[in-house]
This record gives structure tokens, sequence and C-alpha cells, in this order.
């Protein structure tokens, strides 16, 4: 297999000026070609009418579960309710054991420990939000405590959010800078840069904003942590999906996309899904590459693996709930 | 040529009354609805399995607020109704006219009896629990009560040939008693079942608790009797062949089915056995604590 090159070396020598100085970096991320709302729009939604049907809906749906994220994010989340999502993750239809794993369960970093354990030697990777969830208004400092100890208490991946505030007001090395030291801070994690695309305010920014956390690192581009009014969009993870694509064409680093919060039925998810192997391609048609930031979508998944098995329509009365 | 019949006259095309919404059906087909003569009326919409489906979870949805609403509630949004159908009686002494071949009396009373029978229904909201629930006498020191509960989302196959006392009959006593329906209306005569629609979406039945499908009945009611979020299902308007097959597909998540005989006599007193096939009974013990040297702990 060939060496796939990692994004945690920050940016390749073609692009390692670019980040050399505020103005330079400033100048590259808005030097990127205009995004075209409209266009932009129109064309997530044309690929949203694919018609996927019989066996070609089978493999989508059981790829849309094997790239779930399987996220509990409440102030009210208790050790009890993470070990009941961790055995979903597990097994998530106990009637049957066709249904594929999902790739992880996404927690905050204080209940990392309670997943680690009820999730080892299953292959379910654990996710720990970090760095001052949802908001990322904290010290940089306190931002990499908390990303400490989320690995120390054994998560696998790292969910970061960016430092909006600066982003909007321009201070992109800062937004940069930060990104790198969390980067260091969880080498050998995977790390997910989440940038809140529903208070980026343009597609432009989102653009921006998706260069800007691949080159300083990310190996996944998450778009939104589902605390706010608009979450993942096809529009906007279009616009991370051209990004990945762009950033692999120009680099050859591959880096992958999550969108999250806000999708919540099958279709929604395979709609998805015809995005990314349209715009991508297949080779981020993997749950290495590609990720659901979900909770209720599973449930619907799942009911629509009964529909295909048996015929009949199932109803919330035979999937768990959460 | 006077100039009213110079006017071409607009075709009405119907459309499928779904979460409290009119959308066409998702397939995109109509067909062709005539009165008894075979002249053409409108168009009505050929409902599929997807429109189904989706009544189904329109009907879930709207079964938490509806069974949860209060029983006095419930009889005051469904005399609501009745006094709209009221407004619009004579719209329906002409429809069913048409659908059914009657006499302008004769439909008009059928339309009465309709409506009489919805004020009937709507009386029987906060009775209902009394008659069939109550204290049940134990042997123990217990409070033994009894309390009907609504089955949940009913599937109701309207009868074939009265197209609204019949349709009235068969769905006012499943939403009276807070269940919610999914109503696949007569195939050749849906249209008074459609204008009922126009009528529930404009009184206070929240949006969900009344579905009504029009198209092929071999069409969506096997879909119906299959789904696994369907609690109840009651097949008046099912021909004997069609209703044993839904019987067999409904037994799988052990619907409660309503098989009654035909022919069907809609002008006859109903009794409460349609209003008492989609309840179930819950029954709470609640100790009372021992029993004192003076009798009861109370």
């Amino acid at each position: 297999m060939p060496r796939i090159p990692t994004a945690a070396a920050g940016p390749p020598a073609s692009l390692a000026d670019v980040t050399a100085s505020d103005a330079a970096l400033r100048r590259f991320l808005h030097g990127l070609p205009g995004v075209d709302p409209v266009g932009l729009e129109a064309r997530a939604a044309a690929l949203g009418t694919r018609s996927i049907k019989t066996t070609a809906k089978a493999y989508a749906l059981d790829l849309a579960v094997s790239m779930i994220d399987l996220t509990t994010l409440e102030g009210s989340d208790t050790p009890g309710k993470v070990r009941a999502l961790c055995a979903k993750a597990r097994t998530p239809d106990p009637t049957d054991r066709t249904a594929p794993a999902v790739a992880a369960v996404c927690v905050y970093p204080d209940l990392a420990a309670v997943a680690a354990e009820s999730l080892a030697g299953s292959g379910v990777k654990v996710a720990s939000v970090a760095t001052a969830f949802p908001s990322g208004r904290a010290a940089p400092e306190v931002k990499l405590a908390d990303t400490r100890a989320a690995l120390a208490a054994g998560a696998d991946e790292i969910d970061m959010v960016i430092d909006r505030g600066a982003f909007l007001a321009g201070r992109y090395l800062e937004v940069y800078e930060q990104i790198r030291a969390v980067r260091q801070a969880a080498a050998g994690a995977r790390l997910k840069v989440i940038f809140e695309t529903g208070e980026l305010s343009t597609y432009d920014n989102i653009r921006r904003a998706s260069w800007l956390g691949m080159l300083a690192g990310a190996d996944f581009i998450k778009t939104s942590t589902g605390k706010v009014g608009v979450n993942a969009t096809p529009a906007n993870t279009l616009v991370l999906l051209e990004a990945v694509r762009d950033y692999r064409a120009a680099t050859g680093v591959q880096v992958g996309v999550k969108p999250a919060g806000g999708i919540r039925t099958a279709k929604d998810a395979v709609k998805f899904l015809v995005l990314v192997n349209e715009t991508a391609g297949d080779d981020w048609l993997d749950n290495r590459w590609f990720r659901f930031g979900a909770s209720s979508l599973l449930n619907d998944l799942l009911m629509q693996r009964q529909k295909l098995r048996t015929g009949r329509y199932s109803g919330p009365d035979y999937v768990t709930v959460d | 040529m006077t100039q009213a019949d110079a006017r071409l006259s607009v075709l009405k095309t119907y459309k499928l009354y779904v979460g409290g919404k009119f959308p066409r059906s998702e397939s995109g087909r109509v067909y062709e609805v005539t009165d008894a003569k075979g002249r053409w009326l409108a168009n009505a919409p050929r409902a599929s399995r997807k429109d189904a489906r989706d009544a189904v979870v329109a009907a879930r949805k709207a079964v938490a607020g509806w069974s949860g609403a209060t029983a006095y509630n419930r009889g005051q949004v469904l005399y609501r109704v009745a006094e709209m159908l009221q407004g619009r009686r004579e719209q329906y002494v002409a429809e069913v006219a048409d659908a059914e071949g009657l006499s302008k009396a004769r439909s008009a009373a059928q339309v009465d009896a309709a409506i009489d029978r919805w004020v009937w229904y709507a009386g029987w909201t906060d009775k209902v629990a009394q008659v069939v629930g109550g204290g049940n006498p134990v042997a123990g020191p217990y409070f033994n009560l009894s309390a009907p509960e609504p089955t949940g989302v009913v599937a109701v196959v309207a009868p074939q040939e009265s197209a609204l006392l019949g349709l009235v009959s068969v769905l006012a006593p499943v939403i009276a008693t807070g269940n919610a329906a999914v109503v696949v209306a007569a195939e050749e005569r849906p249209l008074p079942a459609l204008t009922l629609a126009e009528v529930l979406a404009t009184s206070d039945v929240p949006g969900g608790v009344v579905n009504v499908l029009s198209g092929r009945t071999a069409e969506i009611a096997p879909t119906l009797a299959a789904h696994q979020d369907v609690n109840a299902i009651d097949l008046t308007g099912a021909d004997a062949e069609l209703a044993r097959e839904l019987e067999v597909a409904a037994a799988d998540n052990l619907k409660r089915v309503l098989r009654p005989e035909p022919p069907y006599d809609w002008t006859a007193d109903p009794g409460t056995g349609r209003l008492t096939a989609f309840l179930e009974t819950k029954t709470v013990w609640h100790p009372t604590g021992g029993l004192g040297v003076s009798g009861s702990a109370y």
C-alpha cells in the first residue's frame, strides 16, 4: 500500500512560505478563488436529487453507519449514558449482526475515559472534543490542557474548535498558531478542526478556514459543533470537499471531512455521500476520510436497513432510545 | 349563450392531507374521479407507498400531543369540526349526491346524519373512560384502577360505498379517544374525504392527527398493514380477499385488527363498539397501606 503523506508535518514545502507571516497568510487566503454562492447551492441541490436504490442503497446505508461519530455532547451526560452509547456503537442493531459498527464515539474529555474503557478491543475509536468546546473562548494554555486531558483519558481523536473571534477579526496567523499548538500537543492522535461554519457568515470564509486548517495540519476538517442554529448543510460541506480535493491536488496530502449537526435522516446521509463521491472522489468513501457527526441519524439508518431487509417500514419502537 | 356558460369551468385537482399540509402525491400521479353516471368531476391524487410512509410518520408525531390533550379539549375540537361541516353543508350535499348517485334530498339526509354522528362522537371523548374504565374490586389493600388509553397510530380503510357518512362513522371514533389516523379514502369516491381534510385543516385539529390518502386501496393499504409503526388497522373498506391479505400482513407486529362483517348499515345506532376497538386498558395497583385496627389506613 502506498504511504499516504500525513498532515501532521504541517504545510508542505511548496506552501511553506504562505505561513511565514500574518501578511503572507492573509494574501494567500484572500487569493483563493471566491465561491459563487448561487452556483454552489445549485450544485449541492442538484447532487441531492440522485436516486440511490436497491443494492447501491444497501451499500450506502452500511457505509454511512460505518462513518458515524456517534455523539453525545450534553451537559447532562452521565457515565451510564456514555456506556449505553458505546454498547450501541459496537452493535448498532442487536437484531441484525450484519450491521457494521460505527467509526467512533464522540464525548466531552471528562467522559473519554469511560468511553475508552467501554470500547476497548472493539475497533471503535474514542473521539473527544477539546479546546473549550463549543465556543473556543479560553486562554491558549487552557485549551492545550483540555487537549492533554482528553488524550490522557484515552482519546484516539481530538475534535478542536477554532477561535472564530480571531478568524473573523482577520488574525489568521493567530488561529494558525493555535491549531499548530494543539496539533503538537495531540501528536499521534487524529486531529479534527471544527470551523463552526454557521458563524463564519460567508462561503468565502469557509473556504479560507478550510485551507487554514489544512495548512496547520488538520487530519479532518469539520463543519460545526452542532450547538448553533445552522450546522452542516450540503452547500457548506461541498465547500469543504472542494477544499480537500484541491489541497490533495496541490500537495499530495489527503485530509478528511466531517459534517456534523443537523443530519438526521438516511436520505440526507446518502445525499452527503453522493456529494463526497462526485466532488472529492471515491478515495474519500471510507470512514478514515469521511465521518458524520450525528446521534439520531443512526436510528434512521437502522430503520432503513430493516426496511430493505424485510420489505416492511420499520418504526422507532424497533431501535434503541438514546 | 349567456356569459356564464361561455366561461370554462375549473376542474379541481385535489391533494393529499398529510401532517396538516396538502402535498401532492410523491409519485406525481393523479386519477380521474367521476360521478355515479361516469361524468368527470375532478382529479384526485393517487398516493404511493411512500406517501403512506410519510403519513404514518406524521401521525406518529401527532400522537403524543393529541392523546395528551384533555378529553374535554378533544371534545371541543371535534365539536368545532362539526360546526365547520355544517358551514359546508351545501357543498357536501352536492358532493355526496354526485358520488353516490343520490337525489338531493337523500344526499342531504346523509350529510345531516354525518354531522350528527360527528357531534355524537365529540360528546363521547370525556365519557368513554367512565364507561370502560373505573375501580376494580380486588382482594387486598389496593386501589385498583383501570383507565383506557389510545392504541396509537390507526390505519383506517374507509368504506367504499358511503363516502361521507361511512367515513365519519369510522374516523370520528378513532380520533375521539386520542388516536391518530391514516385514512385510505374510498377509491372511486374520494372527494368527500378530501373535502373533509380541508375542513379539518381549518378547524383546530392538530396537523397529523388525521391524514387522508386517496388512490388505489389495494396499493396503499398493504403498506399500512405491514408498517411496523402502525398500531392498529380498521379493514372496513377492504373486500374479503384484500382484508385477508391485510390481516396476514398486520399479524407481524401484532396490530389490533378490526374486521367488521359486511353489509354495513351506517344509519343504524353505531353503539360504542368502534369507540372501544382502538383502546388499550392500563390498570394501576396502588397500595393503600396496611389495615389498622380501625380498618382502612384512610
